[in-house]
């Protein structure tokens, strides 16, 4: 009787295992919410019972609601966030202590790989079994100490809560200042979510450096100087990781990408700020911005698919001209300069609407000296206006080379993946952006130096985009106060 | 004492005058710019858009199956379909029986698994199978994408009224013109257009030939499709010859298919309908097959998640730096932390959903709920600065006259200031779920790109989204699969400027306020 009952307790706890967790702990969190925020209500609701001085509330009652209802939740709420921390380092270290030593003895790699094996099997609504005895038995086991936990989660967080729902009770009188603590409560909710914003670049930060550091220990990875200085790149083998071909071919295409976008995005800013009628600046802007909302995959697609071989067709035009060597240029399908210019035209709108708002921020009583002492318009832009306007012009044009350096889809679609060092735009050449989606599509396991050199590649892109931006963004408020 | 400034001298006025056209060069150049940016935005949506037009129509078979055996089963499989589909397309074609090319090419009209819909049909609704089942059928995609392309480049021709057909060799025929003049004329006219390097059909009787050559006043033919006529006279039958856009060598579907499919557009058995697959089916294969409703939802799936997470997240960070900080140097750590957050490339947030969210936390690969989480911390900053903007520009009143009626400083925010705001703050978050939709980069690495052939019904379950399907059938091999791609790229835009006229709308409205 007893050990029929005890199986029964396994395969609930077992059941208990396999719920999803998300519903199991909002529904009752929100009820014991609810039911605390009506019963503090209520209890002090009947305390208000005159108008004098005395015997007025300090706070209202919805205030001493929300208190017993923080009070209530947050404990509870705290016991669940431990769980989610803690429970699958727990669950994964307890079954590991009881596997059987012929399966530890095969190195921990092979360990983990197995436990994540059967931390996805138990995930499973219904398991189905492999036939593998100790897999089918460690997928039961893990299930019934996830349960386990999750019934002592749930007793802590009941308990929890009612401690917190008694206290609280306790502390709603009269002359509780509840709006005083609900107040600084939201306050700190509200910190919470500004810090998400540090969070996530610390997080950033924190796995990239992680990782890149990691890289530079491996045994089959590179040293610092053979990484950033090498000439070599051969990541999918996973021999060579000289990393210049590819900071080569990003330069080249945020140049060649730079050489379209800043004229026509510079005069298109100049036009529109000093020319246009208002009728059609208010036009033009908003299709000049349109171009900033098309999504990258789409030029991507664009360049591939017609750029590119108009490119290859000139290329090929270029070398049967009579006094051109005959593979001059490399003409091929996917090319450095398909992905510069389609990137160039995706980066018109950065350009020109920064410029647009630091020539308008150029005070006009400059531009009407100018034009005073006799200097024709385009005088006036080129000799006052676009001087006093020059820091920031170069902050916009920072930011967009920033931006030409961290763009993935049109290279990735357009550029090509050959690791190569060549001046020849028609080449296919690639960038650190290419080889991270190259290397990290459709394989996770993060234990090959191949797909751990992504982050290191991750981490260069991520600190030079960052210097840029920083000076840009330093340019833009330094002259921001000098004209305001 | 200052002298009158003398007359401008010849020399100062062709400086004038080159000062001037310096200045038209130079208002020359701006709207050179202007009109260049322009040209390759329409460029761009005219190319895009021009390809798309063919996906949303497609060709398919119509026909009715008839197997008695059907009736009343349950595990009626792909093979037993087809079975019946190609006994249907021998009865339509009875002459392709015993010619082994004949009938590859028949069964080639449509792919194997373009039975797939029907199986699932039946599966589902078992009392179905009452017989006979009419049924559509996708046409293999390149057939089809030659039934929209190429057929505008044909040429059809009456070239006469037939004679007599005979035999000639082991696998060709002869057929005579029954006037005096025979195919001079048609040779000729031949050679003046240099058709002669295309592929001729020649359709008469209700068959279809291909042209072999031309020998004086007699046609030397091959047999195609149709029901051959009886060698002998053919009564002044109108011969009719299609010369096709290119040579058998040069495409994928054949001079047979292509004169069976002709064949079937006759008798209205092949028809062009709404391509209602690219909406209700899930990826496939088979470009014919395949459609963007996994990724449709993925999408829908993959933005509910970011809209959840980043726009009260957004909200309420800025409601924090604008209404409640106070100066300190955690707080401006946050405010430069957020700048420069909003411009860190996009790759760098799948690199760190790949590293926390799949590595340290061990949630699904490839699921809406990891792509939404990404996508949410990548427009984080957007909305927080558009929403700080939008809070900026309430009154400072309205908050001293809250505070002054003794509301507390949340209830002032939460009460009066939020509700102003939330024109300025609904535009921000819909350009930043705009931005979210569009983007490819991250969810690449996070293992969005697995192919999914089923539509998800959940967020933690495997799922695409529209970037990432674009650019997965942009490396597809098939030509079919670029007029597909442009397909998904139009239905992509379309979301996008609907998403971009409501903000632009709401703008609109929250200004005239």
């Amino acid at each position: 009787m007893s050990a029929k009952s005890s199986t029964n307790d396994d395969r609930m706890l077992q059941t208990l295992g396999h719920l999803p967790i998300g519903w199991l702990v909002i529904a009752p969190l929100a009820a014991a919410g609810f039911f605390a925020f009506y019963f503090g209500r209520t209890k002090v609701g009947a305390l208000a019972t005159g108008t004098t001085m005395e015997s007025r509330l300090n706070s209202q009652p919805n205030y001493h609601g929300y208190f017993l209802a923080f009070c209530t939740i947050l404990p509870a709420a705290l016991v669940f966030v431990g769980y989610v921390v803690f429970a699958e380092d727990h669950a994964r270290g307890q079954l590991l202590a009881e596997l059987p030593t012929y399966l530890t003895d095969r190195g921990p790699d092979q360990v983990a790989l197995f436990l994540d094996r059967v931390a996805n099997q138990a995930q499973m609504r219904v398991p189905a079994p492999t036939g593998n005895t100790l897999f089918d038995a460690s997928v039961e086991r893990y299930s019934a100490i996830k349960g386990n936990l999750r019934l002592l989660a749930i007793l802590l967080a009941l308990i929890a809560g009612s401690i917190g729902f008694v206290i609280g009770r306790r502390r709603l009188t009269r002359h509780f200042r509840a709006r005083l603590y609900v107040e600084r409560t939201i306050t700190a909710f509200l910190f919470l979510c500004a810090a998400i914003a540090i969070m996530t670049t610390i997080g950033i930060v924190l796995s990239l450096i992680l990782e890149t550091v990691r890289f530079f220990r491996l045994p089959d990875g590179p040293t610092v100087s053979e990484f950033l200085f090498g000439t070599e790149w051969n990541a999918q083998t996973g021999r060579n990781f000289g990393a210049v071909p590819l900071f080569f071919g990003t330069i080249m295409i945020a140049l060649l990408a730079m050489c379209v976008a800043v004229p026509i995005g510079l005069f298109s800013a100049i036009y529109l700020s000093e020319y246009a009628s208002p009728g059609f600046r208010s036009w033009v802007k908003p299709v000049l911005e349109l171009l900033a909302g098309i999504p990258t995959v789409v030029y991507g697609f664009f360049a591939a698919t017609l750029i590119a071989p108009i490119v290859r067709s000139g290329a090929q035009w270029v070398n049967g001209l009579p006094f051109t060597p005959p593979d001059m240029l490399a003409a091929q399908p996917t090319s450095a300069l398909a992905a510069g210019l389609v990137m160039g035209i995706m980066i018109i709108p950065f350009i020109s609407s920064l410029s647009d708002d630091v020539i308008n921020a150029v005070p006009q009583p400059l531009r009407d000296g100018a034009l005073a002492m006799g200097a024709t318009p385009s005088e006036a832009i080129k000799q006052v206006v676009l001087p006093a306007a020059l820091p920031g012009i170069i902050a916009a044009i920072l930011l967009a080379v920033s931006r030409a350096i961290g763009e993935t889809m049109i290279v990735v679609m357009a550029a090509g993946g050959r690791a190569l060092i060549t001046v020849d735009p028609t080449s296919d050449i690639t960038t650190v952006t290419y080889q991270i989606v190259a290397l990290l599509t459709g394989d996770t396991a993060f234990d090959s130096a191949k797909t751990i050199s992504a982050f290191a590649l991750g981490f260069v892109l991520f600190g030079v985009t960052l210097v840029f931006n920083v000076i840009a963004l330093h340019v833009v408020r330094r002259y921001r106060e000098a004209y305001d | 004492m200052t002298k009158p400034s003398p007359v401008p001298a010849l020399e100062d006025r062709t400086q004038l005058r080159r000062r001037h056209q310096a200045e038209r060069r130079f208002k020359f150049y701006g709207q050179l710019a202007i009109t260049i940016a322009i040209g390759f935005l329409a460029i761009l949506l005219v190319s895009i858009g021009n390809r798309a037009a063919s996906a949303f129509s497609r060709h398919v078979i119509v026909m009715t199956l008839d197997r008695t055996d059907f009736a009343g089963r349950e595990d009626i499989s792909v093979t037993d379909l087809n079975l019946a589909v190609r006994d249907q397309l021998l009865e339509i074609f009875p002459e392709a029986a015993d010619d082994r090319t004949a009938q590859n090419d028949l069964f080639g009209l449509t792919t194997r698994l373009a039975v797939l819909p029907l199986r699932d049909y039946l599966r589902e609704n078992p009392d179905r199978a009452n017989l006979p089942m009419r049924t559509r059928l996708a046409v293999s995609d390149d057939l089809d994408l030659y039934l929209k392309m190429q057929i505008q480049r044909h040429r059809q021709l009456d070239i006469g009224r037939a004679g007599r057909l005979s035999q000639s060799g082991a696998n060709a025929l002869r057929l005579t013109d029954s006037g005096p003049d025979g195919f001079a004329a048609f040779q000729d006219r031949l050679a003046a257009d240099e058709f002669l390097s295309r592929d001729i059909l020649i359709a008469t009787n209700g068959a279809w030939f291909q042209l072999i050559e031309i020998s004086g006043a007699a046609l030397i033919l091959q047999h195609l499709a149709g029901p051959l006529p009886d060698l002998g006279e053919l009564d002044r039958a109108p011969i009719r010859a299609t010369i096709l856009g290119d040579t058998d060598a040069n495409r994928i579907a054949s001079n047979r298919q292509i004169a069976m499919a002709m064949l079937m557009k006759e008798q209205d058995l092949i028809q062009r309908q709404f391509n209602r697959s690219l909406f209700a089916n899930a990826d496939s294969t088979y470009p014919e097959l395949a459609g963007a409703a996994a990724a449709i939802i993925g999408s829908l799936f993959t933005m509910l998640v970011t809209a959840l997470f980043a726009i009260p997240v957004g909200i309420l960070a800025a409601v924090y730096l604008e209404e409640f900080a106070k100066h300190s140097l955690l707080t401006s750590a946050i405010e430069v932390n957020i700048n420069n957050l909003a411009a860190v490339p996009s790759i760098i947030f799948g690199l760190l959903g790949a590293a926390v969210f799949l590595n340290t936390f061990d949630l699904p690969r490839s699921a809406p709920l990891v792509g939404g989480l990404v996508l949410g911390l990548l427009v984080l900053p957007t909305i927080i600065i558009a929403s700080r903007a939008a809070l900026r520009s309430v009154p400072r009143s309205v908050r001293d006259a809250a505070l002054g009626l003794g509301a507390s400083p949340s209830q002032a925010v939460f009460h009066h200031v939020l509700p102003l705001a939330a024109p300025g703050i609904l535009t921000g978050a819909i350009i930043a779920m705009a931005r979210a939709l569009g983007e490819t980069a991250p969810l690449l690495l996070i293992g969005m790109v697995a192919f999914i052939s089923e539509v998800p019904t959940s967020p933690d379950e495997e799922a695409t989204v529209l970037p990432v399907l674009i650019f997965k059938w942009f490396s597809g091999a098939e030509r079919a699969w670029e007029p597909m791609t442009s397909a998904v790229i139009i239905i992509l835009l379309t979301v996008l400027v609907a998403m971009n006229l409501l903000a632009v709308l709401l703008r609109r409205r929250f200004e005239r306020r």
